[in-house]
């Protein structure tokens, strides 16, 4: 594994081939917002508040900092305006779906995000895929995955799957930034699995 | 058939070919592409084998069934040769004259091209202006090949640049003559061909795939499927050659779900290709290796981009995935992996046969050879057309397309597909260039092009493109999955009325945030609105303050029957399908608003010499006539 050397913010900073851009702002203790990453799983580049700006070979551009691969001779800035009002405006987004999120409330401040810029949607998904992944990566369980595309994708347990192994499971509750997970959860089982699994 | 083993044996069989053929002996090639058969083209077929077997003449006229040479609005269409007439709309009825005319070489007037212009009739497809405007390097062999004969290929110097290739050069030197050629990926983003070459040929896994991409999702555009469906092997012939240069085993051709005839005719080029040892094991005796494989489509949009179509292809769903790692580097299978558009694959054996410089003759600095357009709206010729890199708008609308039907207005030609954009009559004399499409703030794409004139509303197309992109969003960042269709709601409340000052700015904040999005599709999402926000922000504007410059977006348009020029004669009462006009005999008609679903067929059916019915916009509606006082005045009769 080869060493690599790039600037953050106006630090240089140097990390193993592999890491991406996230670890090597950890690593200097400069925080870029996350919502949909975690530690566990793989990166997945969904809700992109860590979106931060690349300069490579003379090209900017705006790339997810979960996901970005550090490169020799990279320079990435974290705060600019145009990344403020790019977070902000996922933010606000998102709060269309989940406006009572809490990591979206404390982002919301941050950015000065107004949850109610954009009209109520009445899905509480905001898609970042952790109970998805979760499932699939860390418990191999695939109970639950995500169907149809564009706007109207959406998450869904596969009964089959989810009538044997979530009632005794439920690690992935916790995850969801929208707490509303459980509710979708207890309105699939009631629909679904009949009294099979009830505890 | 026995394998070709050796370059001597390839100039061998194509002597044998073309000896076997006399070249003097009339042939009748018949359109059977896609758009002449659904105009019927198959009929055409059999009435003209019926005709030949009738007149007991088989062994004096040959019938070529040919892939589409691009005029399909003018189809069924067919060539006779050898003296290449070119007839059009021709229909079974006709077949009887056209094999009597074949016997006896004479001409059928009435089913030849007529110059608008000049009133003329032109015999030859390299006559009409159509034609005679393009430079048709890549699709005018179409009307030359039986697709299904891997012998008419031969004919025409086929599978002489994969001789060249895979027995004259070594690999790194067909990459630099690709480099040097300065050809750039037709599927789109515009790449560099040789320079992906070179990066998926030096990158360091001795397993490497190639891939062709036959998605051709654009609404509208079928250059792909005119290629794979006509000119099969010469994709084929560029794809052996770019697995040679790039040094990979195997290759996949991923075609679109909805394309039966491609996947059809590519799948018997790959078997007849096998059987005179093209593909598979030591190709010409080189020891070059080769398989393919043909996949079908996934269905969506989106698996057009290449990251989501190697997913696809790996079976998983199809979601494009984070660039870097690049396929050149990481693709499929996580191996090094070359994908390139079919349009591209297409002029590798034209690069190599003619060489990188005749190919680099052709074009911009920055954009050589030819593009393959589909030229599609409110033109007067529509079709595919391939044209010199470097034309200008201009050229393509007017001298090819032949310009706007009736007597209307050009207002704007969108290249680019979904997410390009839309270039006002004042850019109309730029060249076709990647580079300049680019910053006119439209896209090469991979060849769409739709005309439009002055009944066509920029905001409502717009909103056209923002609908379709928030259905083929995969769904996976929010950017594009959410930006996308907020600015869908605000440019379809626009449209409907529902405006209101600050959406202007509201869209201009969104479509920066498109930036943000894990691939081109959400990145490309705000170009319809940009673009036409750009170049026709007036209707934006007008739109808000309740008006539609076009005419076109219901919400904002009354139809409006003049009670000036009313003559009561009914028309617009009887094709109403909503029974909204009221009138009868001697009564000026109205129309009741709260009944019209503004449909436009009293406009259509009022004849143009009372034209009475008016469309309006933005404007109070005159009050209907009391009803005691719509009898008719007629003059004193
Ligand atoms: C949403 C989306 C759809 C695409 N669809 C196609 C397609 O249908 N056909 C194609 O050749 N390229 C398509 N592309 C471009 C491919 O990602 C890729 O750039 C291309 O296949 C590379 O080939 P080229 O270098 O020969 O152009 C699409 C890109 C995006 C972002
Ligand atoms: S930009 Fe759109 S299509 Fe591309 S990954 Fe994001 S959601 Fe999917
Ligand atoms: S944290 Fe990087 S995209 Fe969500
Ligand atoms: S399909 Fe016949 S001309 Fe296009």
């Amino acid at each position: 594994m080869s060493e690599i050397v790039l600037q953050i913010d106006g630090q240089e900073v140097t990390v193993q081939e592999g890491a991406t851009i996230l670890e090597a702002a950890q690593s200097l203790g400069i925080e870029i917002p996350t919502l949909c990453h975690h530690h566990k799983l793989e990166p997945y580049g969904g809700c992109r508040v860590c979106s931060v700006e690349v300069e490579s070979r003379g090209r900017a551009s705006v790339v997810a900092a979960c996901l970005y691969p550090a490169e020799d001779g990279l320079v990435v800035t974290t705060k600019t305006e145009k990344l403020s009002r790019i977070r902000k405006s996922l933010v606000e987004m998102m709060m269309a779906h989940a406006p009572d999120s809490e990591p979206l409330l404390a982002l919301a401040k941050e950015y000065g995000a107004d949850k109610d810029r954009f009209k109520r949607n009445q899905s509480f998904c905001i898609h970042c895929g952790l109970c998805v992944r979760y499932c699939s990566e860390v418990k191999k369980k695939h109970a639950l995955g995500f169907i149809d595309r564009g706007a109207k994708k959406r998450i869904c347990f596969i009964p089959e799957i989810a009538s044997k192994e979530c009632w005794k499971c439920k690690e992935c509750f916790p995850l969801c930034p929208t707490s509303a997970l459980q509710a979708s959860f207890v309105l699939t089982k009631s629909l679904t699995f009949g009294g099979e699994g009830e505890e | 058939m026995p394998k070709i083993n050796s370059s001597a044996e390839l100039e061998a069989l194509r002597k044998d070919v073309l000896s076997s053929r006399d070249p003097l002996k009339p042939c009748i090639a018949v359109c059977t592409g896609s758009g002449c058969l659904a105009l019927g083209a198959a009929n055409l077929v059999t009435a003209l084998r019926e005709e030949i077997a009738e007149q007991g003449v088989e062994s004096r006229i040959d019938i070529r069934e040919t892939g589409c040479p691009g005029f399909c609005e003018r189809g069924p269409l067919i060539v006779v040769y050898p003296d290449e007439t070119c007839y059009l709309k021709v229909q079974p009825s006709d077949a009887k004259e056209v094999v009597q005319s074949v016997l006896e070489k004479t001409v059928i007037d009435r089913l030849l091209y007529v110059d608008p212009a000049t009133g003329e009739r032109l015999v030859h497809e390299m006559d009409i202006p159509f034609y005679k405007n393009q430079q048709r390097l890549l699709i005018g062999n179409n009307i030359k090949l039986d697709p299904t004969s891997i012998e008419d290929y031969l004919a025409v110097g086929g599978y002489a640049a994969l001789e060249k290739v895979a027995c004259r050069m070594k690999p790194e030197e067909v990459v630099a003559l690709v480099k040097e050629s300065g050809l750039r990926g037709r599927g789109g983003g515009g790449f560099p061909s040789g320079s992906k070459w070179e990066f998926t040929r030096n990158s360091p896994d001795p397993v490497k795939y190639v891939i062709v991409n036959a998605d051709e999702g654009d609404p509208g555009a079928f250059m792909d499927r005119a290629l794979l469906e006509g000119s099969p092997h010469a994709v084929l012939e560029g794809l052996i050659i770019g697995a040679y240069a790039i040094g990979a085993h195997h290759g996949y051709l991923y075609v679109r779900q909805e394309y039966p005839l491609a996947v059809e005719n590519i799948t018997l080029a790959i078997k007849k290709a096998e059987e005179y040892g093209f593909i598979g094991k030591n190709i010409l005796g080189s020891g070059f290796d080769f398989e393919v494989e043909v996949a079908q489509g996934a269905g969506a949009f989106v698996c057009g981009e290449e990251t989501a179509l190697i997913r696809s292809l790996e079976g998983k769903a199809g979601e494009p995935k984070p660039r870097p790692p690049f396929p050149a580097v990481r693709g499929l299978w996580d191996k090094p992996t070359n994908i390139n558009n079919v349009e591209t694959w297409a002029n590798i054996p034209l690069i190599i046969n003619n060489g990188a410089a005749a190919f680099a003759s052709i074009g911009t600095a920055g954009s050589k050879g030819t593009k393959i357009f589909s030229l599609v709206g409110k033109v007067k010729n529509t079709g595919l057309v391939e044209v010199p890199m470097g034309i200008t708008l201009r050229d393509i609308v007017y001298k090819i397309g032949g310009g706007i039907p009736g007597d209307k207005k050009f207002k704007a030609v969108q290249t680019g597909g979904p997410a390009g954009g839309c270039m006002p009559e004042s850019l109309l004399d730029m060249e076709v260039d990647f580079d300049q499409l680019t910053k006119a703030g439209s896209m090469m794409g991979s060849g769409g092009m739709i005309v439009l004139d002055e009944e066509t509303c920029m905001v409502d197309f717009a909103r056209f493109f923002l609908a379709f992109l928030a259905d083929e969003s995969c769904g996976k960042c929010v950017p594009c999955r959410e930006g996308i269709q907020q600015m869908l709601t605000i440019v379809t409340d626009i449209t409907q009325g529902k405006g209101r000052e600050g959406d202007l700015d509201l869209l201009a904040q969104l479509t920066e945030v498109s930036g943000a999005s894990l691939c081109a599709l959400g990145k490309g999402a705000p170009n319809p609105v940009l673009s036409t926000m750009k170049h026709f922000r007036d209707e934006y504007e007008a739109h808000i303050a309740g008006r539609c410059p076009s005419f076109s977006c219901k919400e904002l348009i009354a139809f409006y029957i003049d009670p000036d020029k009313c003559q009561a004669c009914t028309s617009c009462a009887r094709k109403c399908p909503a029974t909204a006009i009221e009138g009868g005999k001697n009564q000026i008609h109205v129309v009741d608003q709260a009944k019209c679903t503004k449909c436009g067929s009293c406009l259509e059916a009022c004849p143009p010499r009372f034209g009475a019915v008016k469309r309006i916009s933005g404007e109070p509606l005159p009050p209907p006539l009391p009803k005691d006082a719509r009898t008719v005045a007629r003059g004193s009769k």
